[in-house]
């Protein structure tokens, strides 16, 4: 600290502080309250000519009014990604923790492998894989579960499924490093105070894994509300979801004022839903 | 307080074994019997088995072969959380997440305890943690860590308490206090305490019973007074304490019963050991002294000791502690020796370096063991 003050003087702080604040004024806070007039403005002007700002309330009680049902589609296919991410990601988090032994380092990078290809790209390949005349859709109808014209593209299972798959790395990797961090000793004190394997994981495993599910769980749950490309390419007009209605109204319907403020309101949500749910995990210290 | 209120048993390790899958035996077939209600310490010096052993005991380790018993009950095979046996854990393995009395509670709440608060209370108490019950543990210091530790396995009141280092993680001075507070506990509670230890201070300091293990075997049991002034291996010699060891032909045996005394030549000089503290039947031996028994007194001067005297060693080195001065002495045939003087003020200063000096001891005091045991085992490499 010492050689921090000869060089910074005494507002060493301030200055060290100065590359990080610039960076979010500019990133984040710009942006932001850019949205923010956008969603207030008249919606009766253009991208080109722009929007002016008339405070005008009625964008968000249109796009509600409009738009909740997508709202809520989102919320349940991003919900029921979540869990299902948070059961899968729990097991393999665990067995990479406590089980891989020398094979640890290759299973973390094969988690984080589907990263080096586009999300895109894998998404479309989905698409193949759960094609109408494809390997999978063919033998689920020979085995009589999908009916003859079943199929599993273009349903709210392919989405559900594109999200759990596409997020799933988010939710692993925030639970291997809380489930890493548990000394293995506490499980052996535990076995001799009389702990079954079972009780031995609702008493001492999940509850110091909880930083990690609570982690997991919203870095999946935030990205998963708000994405569109699962929907668009996996699903069907049926199963819209709120980011493609977004997407639609920048880019189709050129309204600026009334995507802003869908936006703006999905923030809102999602937001007040993580201050809840991070309140009664009684884990406040994540935020 | 007593909680030995009912009938246990002894702890009883018959041929145990432990041969780990990479083919190193940690512990090679064990027998033991420890006593109700002792405190027992098992002291060796790293990988020496005493920690697989410890493991053995709690269920955390299974054995490859050979048997556990306490009492007339078989738990080799039971699981770690259905046996009578609790562990204070090296670094205490203290739940993070749950508060001390919580902690202390886990135990008597797993297996349906009537009235668990009732218990934590009078344990705390015990352990004089009562102030520390709503706290978590990394609040608190070392040796409340540690009795929360011991707290958290007592209130079981196992048949027998397994304790792995301890004290290993609290400095020197805490740490005396804290042997000096375990003893009390053990005492109090009437259970039997199983200790392992590399600290060999710790281990007389505390146990009834002190068993050295080195290299997955018992090397020597017995108290802590027995071991030290008739050790029966050079291991035993030189690891509890330090111990002078000089190479002699043994010349025979003279007299018989208590007086039975065996006649060595250490380098030309004659001298009797007791017969009960020989430990080889060969014709040659280590004759052990330990470093305070040793009597130096420069040439000529009397020694005030029986029977013969080393004559012509030299003082190399003279070390003042304070209550005792170490000199290091070089004897004619080359060997360095060390003896500890306690400072009684009778010499009236320190001896100097360069001296020719004459070495003796009490006889009664000497060991002789086996010459075909490493002269160096149990020397610490630090």
């Amino acid at each position: 600290m010492d050689s921090l003050q000869r060089v910074f003087g005494k507002n060493a702080a301030y200055w060290l502080i100065g590359p990080a604040a610039l960076w979010l004024a500019v990133f984040f806070a710009f942006p932001m309250l850019s949205l923010l007039t956008t969603s207030l403005s008249d919606p009766a002007g253009s991208p080109i000519t722009g929007y002016t700002l008339t405070w005008r309330v009625q964008n968000y009680i249109e796009v509600l009014g409009d738009y909740w049902p997508y709202m809520m589609r989102s919320l349940l296919y991003a919900g029921i990604a979540t869990l299902l991410c948070l059961v899968l990601g729990y097991v393999l988090a665990y067995a990479i923790a406590f089980k891989a032994g020398r094979w640890k380092t290759v299973m973390l990078v094969l988690v984080i492998a589907p990263f080096f290809t586009s999300f895109l790209v894998r998404t479309l390949s989905w698409k193949l894989i759960l094609a109408d005349n494809g390997f999978i859709v063919n033998t689920l109808q020979t085995l009589h579960i999908l009916g003859e014209d079943g199929r599993l593209l273009a349903t709210p299972f392919a989405v559900i499924m594109g999200l759990t798959y596409n997020f799933l790395p988010f939710t692993i990797l925030p639970l291997y490093t809380s489930l890493e961090k548990i000394d293995p000793k506490l499980n052996e004190a535990a076995a001799d105070l009389y702990a079954s394997p079972f009780q031995r994981f609702t008493k001492i495993v999940w509850p110091l894994s909880l930083p990690g599910v609570v982690g997991g769980t919203l870095l999946t749950f935030i990205p998963a509300t708000g994405d569109y490309i699962n929907a668009s390419l996996l699903g069907s007009p049926n199963t819209q979801m709120v980011g493609n209605k977004i997407q639609q109204l920048f880019t189709t319907a050129n309204d600026y004022p009334h995507a802003a403020a869908l936006s703006v309101l999905l923030m809102a949500i999602i937001v007040g839903m993580v201050l809840v749910y991070v309140r009664r995990a009684g884990t406040e210290e994540l935020l | 307080m007593s909680l030995a209120d009912q009938a246990r048993g002894d702890l009883k390790l018959t041929g145990l074994h432990k041969r780990y899958p990479n083919g190193f035996v940690a512990v090679e077939s064990l027998d033991l019997v420890i006593p109700q209600g002792s405190f027992f310490a098992l002291l060796g010096p790293s990988g020496c088995g005493k920690t697989t052993t410890l493991r053995m005991v709690a269920g955390l380790e299974e054995a490859t072969k050979g048997t556990i018993h306490i009492g007339d009950q078989d738990i080799t095979y039971a699981r770690p959380y259905k046996r009578p046996v609790n562990t204070v854990f090296q670094n205490y393995a203290l739940f993070p997440h749950l508060t001390i009395a919580e902690n202390v509670a886990f135990g008597p709440t797993r297996r349906g305890a009537k009235d668990p608060a009732k218990e934590v209370k009078e344990i705390l108490a015990l352990t004089e943690l009562t102030e520390q019950a709503a706290k978590k543990p990394a609040q608190l210091s070392g040796g409340q860590q540690q009795r929360v530790a011991l707290a958290r396995a007592i209130i079981n009141r196992p048949d027998v308490l397994l304790l792995d280092e301890p004290l290993g993680a609290l400095d020197l001075k805490l740490r005396r206090a804290m042997q000096i507070e375990l003893k009390r506990i053990q005492e109090e509670v009437g259970l039997t305490f199983v200790h392992v230890t590399h600290d060999q201070e710790e281990a007389m300091t505390m146990a009834d019973t002190v068993a050295v293990m080195n290299k997955g075997r018992i090397e020597q049991m017995g108290a802590p007074y027995d071991l030290y002034t008739n050790p029966q291996t050079t291991f035993v010699a030189n690891f509890l304490g330090r111990s002078n060891l000089i190479k002699a032909k043994v010349l025979g045996r003279e007299g018989t019963g208590a007086d039975a005394v065996v006649k060595v030549d250490m380098h030309g000089t004659i001298a009797t050991i007791k017969a009960s503290k020989v430990h080889t039947d060969s014709d040659q031996g280590w004759v052990g002294i330990r470093p305070e028994k040793v009597l130096i007194q420069p040439e000529g001067q009397a020694i005030d000791a029986p029977g013969a005297a080393l004559s012509g060693a030299v003082v190399v080195d003279a070390s003042y502690i304070g209550v005792s001065t170490d000199y290091t002495l070089r004897m004619p045939w080359g060997q360095e020796i060390t003896c500890f003087e306690q400072n009684t003020g009778r010499r009236g200063g320190l001896i100097p370096v360069g001296t020719k000096v004459d070495v003796s001891w009490r006889p009664e005091f000497a060991f002789l063991l086996d010459s075909s045991q490493d002269v160096e085992a149990g020397l610490e490499e630090d």
